[in-house]
This record gives structure tokens, sequence and C-alpha cells, in this order.
């Protein structure tokens, strides 16, 4: 049993390597079917933690009253965030809290097929899983089957639909929905799609209850969650946080500057956070009258004297290549924006007009998506032209900006990838 | 078509990923449509009221004549006239 005002919850008893199913039934005690679980998970107000906060309840509810015989329940630890190491640090943790998750929502919407997914390109995880997997089938307890998939990573590969379309035999390419809520399917059965550490926490309150989930974060944003924290830090670190923790605080307990010019929240698609503000509770409602949101739980400190142009244009500009390039707004509309980006912060002549041009392109590109990709670039692009209102301004007046030409980068962002070696199949 | 149809609105809708940008929309539908600098349909989320017999055709002209057959039209119930 985890003590309910303790941390951490999901990385209890994390060591350098999994926990086998003994051990985590050591720890965790015997996953047992609470009565009434989806009652439990409703009380608990558990939010998806892959990003969008969407209630993990209302998603269960809405698949268990899918007509279906046949159902899927698939496990999301694509991780396509460079900055996020949340997921594959869960899953060399308590893989077995992960899968019992999943069982435990499989049981509930009658799902008979649990299909957990993994990049291909982070061989440990895929091995922790397999494992894992394998430790569970010699010891049948519940109805539905495991099955492990290793899909090519790529930014929106681990978007919902895309990863789905992956699964159906196809292509990891995102597809439009035009009425939501939009039921997945693999070929006619629909799917429940949760992240990793949504089926973790889904683990821990099937086991103690909503009530004791709810004993650490807000009222409205209760519970823990799992941050990556990178940049500006000793070194990169996940932490299990309650949610309404004071950002610094976060920062100092992850060695981190405490004092930074800017904090980047949410992951790629995110929203930078002026260091001003970084006092904040790190949660949703608190962050979001400042246009920022817990997202995927990446933080990525920006310390003073670095240039957060410099950082966004790389940002944007790798974003622009991990576009489909199914749609014409992202796939024109964001190298566009990487350029106008470029010319803002590296050519003094042209800032002014590659500033109007951004914020015009901005509105033209947002929500003209089959997916949230586009949105995503407008809203980090829009952020930094916010919080860095007045570097914008240096750069505008030709003010010379060295950390803009530094190699002293901050957000890791992976090497550009020629169009014709992306891989999707 | 009858009286009770045409309460409500309807608005267009692209399908981004079907859409290769051919602008025939924008011709057929130029009310509705504009297009952005890279030759794709900007369309209006506003509805339009159902009783705006002009703009309704022009939808459905619209809609034919998109060699993608990325457009549709979406009724919805509730619209400002």
């Amino acid at each position: 049993m985890i003590d309910a005002t303790s941390l951490p919850r999901v990385l209890a008893a994390a060591s350098g390597r999994p926990l086998s199913l003994a051990e985590h039934d050591d720890v965790f005690g015997l996953a047992r079917p609470v009565p009434a679980f989806l009652e439990e998970l409703e009380a608990s107000g558990l939010t998806g933690r892959g990003g969008a906060a969407f209630p993990t309840f209302r998603k269960a509810k809405l698949l268990r009253d899918q007509r279906g015989h046949s159902k899927f329940v698939v496990v999301n630890a694509m991780e396509g965030e460079p900055a996020a190491h949340k997921d594959r640090t869960l899953l060399a943790a308590n893989p077995h809290l992960v899968l019992d998750g999943a069982e435990y929502l499989a049981a509930a919407i009658g799902a008979k097929h649990i299909v957990v997914a993994v990049s291909r390109d982070n061989p440990a995880t895929v091995n922790h899983l397999s494992h894992a997997i394998h430790e569970r089938e010699r010891r049948t307890l519940r109805g539905a089957k495991f099955e492990l998939h290793t899909p090519p990573w790529r930014y929106v590969a681990g978007e919902e639909s895309a990863l789905v379309h992956w699964l159906d035999d196809n292509e990891s390419l995102p597809q439009y929905r035009p009425r939501r809520p939009h039921i997945l399917r693999i070929g006619h059965a629909p799917v429940l799609l949760d992240n990793a550490e949504t089926c973790a926490h889904v683990g821990l309150v099937a086991r103690y209850g909503g009530q004791w989930f709810r004993s650490i974060g807000t009222p409205t944003s209760p519970g823990s969650t799992l941050v990556s924290v990178s940049g500006a830090v000793t070194r990169p670190t996940v932490m299990e946080v309650a949610l309404g923790t004071p950002l610094r605080t976060v920062l100092a307990a992850a060695g981190a500057d405490t004092d930074p010019q800017a904090v980047l929240l949410g992951g790629y698609g995110g929203a930078w956070l002026d260091g001003r503000n970084i006092d904040v509770p790190y949660a949703n409602e608190s962050l979001g009258p400042l246009d920022a949101t817990v997202g995927a739980g990446i933080i990525i400190v920006l310390p003073r004297g670095a240039c957060g142009l410099a950082e966004t244009t790389r940002i944007a500009r790798w974003m622009a290549n991990e576009s489909a390039r199914q749609c014409g707004p992202c796939a024109f509309g964001l190298p566009a924006i990487a350029d106008d980006l470029q010319r803002l912060t590296l050519d003094a002549r042209d800032a002014t007009a590659a500033h109007d041009r951004l914020l015009e392109r901005c509105g033209v590109v947002e929500g003209r998506g089959a997916c949230r990709h586009p949105d995503g670039v407008v809203r980090l692009v829009r952020s930094a032209l916010r919080v860095f209102a007045d570097h914008v301004e240096e750069h505008a007046s030709g003010v010379p900006c060295a950390a803009a030409r530094s190699t002293r980068h901050f957000a890791a962002v992976p090497a550009l990838e020629r169009e014709e070696e992306l891989v999707w199949e | 078509m009858g009286v009770r149809r045409r309460i409500g609105g309807f608005v267009l809708k692209v399908n981004p990923i079907l859409c290769d940008g051919f602008g025939h929309c924008v011709e057929l539908a130029p009310d509705l449509v504009r297009l952005d600098e890279w030759g794709y349909p900007i369309i209006s989320p506003t509805p339009v009221p159902l009783s705006n017999l002009a703009a309704l055709e022009s939808a459905r002209y619209a809609v034919r004549g998109c060699p993608r057959q990325a457009l549709a039209i979406e009724r919805v119930a509730d619209v400002q006239p």
C-alpha cells in the first residue's frame, strides 16, 4: 500500500531496474478489482497525462457504452516529445502498474485486447515491456490479452488517431475527425486509448480508490504527475510532483535554475512562461490564465542570457519538418512560420516585417490541420512573441544578440531528417 | 424544399487531408471561401442560415465541383439570423 499523502506514487520503489511481478505485488498490494471501479475512477478526477488532460473516466464511459464484442485498450507509450522521458522512466521502474491499469480499463469497458504501443526506436523500453507482458502470461489473472506493438518514432506518430491508424495496418498518419467525440477504431472494434502514465494512475485508483487519489493535488487537478525537467538543470530529471506545487519548488527539487528567464511548459506544442511567473502553482487551472498548460509534463528551463527566440526557431523548424505533410496549411504554413522566426531572430533589417507576417500566418494556420500539430506550433510561437517581447524589439532594432548564434542549446531538438528519409510505416 | 428544412444553418467543411488546393471552391462559392497564400481554402466556421438560398446553392456547387471531394455541408441546429 502506498501512503496517500507521500510521493512518489507511480514511481514508488523505483530502482535501477523494472520491478518483477512478485515485487510489484509486494509494493502495491495484490491487484484485485475495487467494486465499482468506474465509480472510483470518476471520484478520482484523474485526467489524461498525455497532454490533453481529458477526464479519464469520461473517455472510459464513452467506450463502455459502445457496442461491439471486440474492443481494444491501447496504452500509448510512444512519447513523441523529444524533451519527454516520463513514460520510459515509468516503464523502466513499474511496468506492471501500467499494465494493471490497462487491465482494469479493459475489464471495465469489456475489451478483449490490450495493445501496448512503444516506439521501436526505444529498444530498452520495448525490452522491459515484452519481459513484463511475458511474466503476466505465466499468471493469467484476467481475460484480456496483451500485445506489444512498435511503430516508428515520429512526433505525430503518438497522436491518437495516427497511432490507431498505424495499428490498423497503415501508416502512422493523423486522421481527419470532423465530429467530436470521435470513436477511434481498429477495424470495426472501438478503441480506448490512454497514455502510459494515465494507466499507472488508474492502477493505483483501482487499488486504493478515488479519495486516496485526491488526497494530494488541487481540487480541480487532483493527484500527482510526472514531469521531465531539462534545459538549465544539473542533469535532466523525471520526477513525480503533486499538481498545484509552485513551479519554483518543482525546479528546486529538480536541481534546476530557480530564477530562470522563462520555462517552456507542456511540450514543443506548448507555451513559454515568463520567469516572473515562476511561483505559479503547477496545474492547468492556474497556468491557463497565463496561456500555458501542464501538457505532457515537459519543463524546459531557459536561463537568463539565453535567446528564447533562437530556441523557438530551432523547435519550430524541427516541428515543421515533423509535419506529416497531409494538410496544406501545415505542410506549407509551418516552414513559412519557421522562416519568419529565423528572419526575426537573425536579420534585423527584416525583423519588423517578419514579426507582422508571423502573427498573420499564425492566424491563418491555426485550426486548419486534421490534427492539432499546427495549432501547437502556433501556440508556441505566439507565446514566444509575448514572453520575449522586449527581446523581439532588441532584435528588430539591431542590438547584437550573441546568444542567438551560440551553439549552446537548452531545448533538445533531434537532427532534421530529410523528407524522403522519414519513416511512417 | 419545405419551410421546416430552412430552420437552422450550415457550415461548409473541408477535409484538409483530401484537399490539394485545386481552388475550384473559391470560384464556385466566393462568398464562403477565400484562399490562403498557398492556395488552400479558408472557410468561415460561422454557420450560414439555411434561408440564405444563394449561399446554400453556391456551397452545393463547391461540394460537387471539388476534384478531391474534400468538401461537405454540415447542418447545425442553431444559427444567428
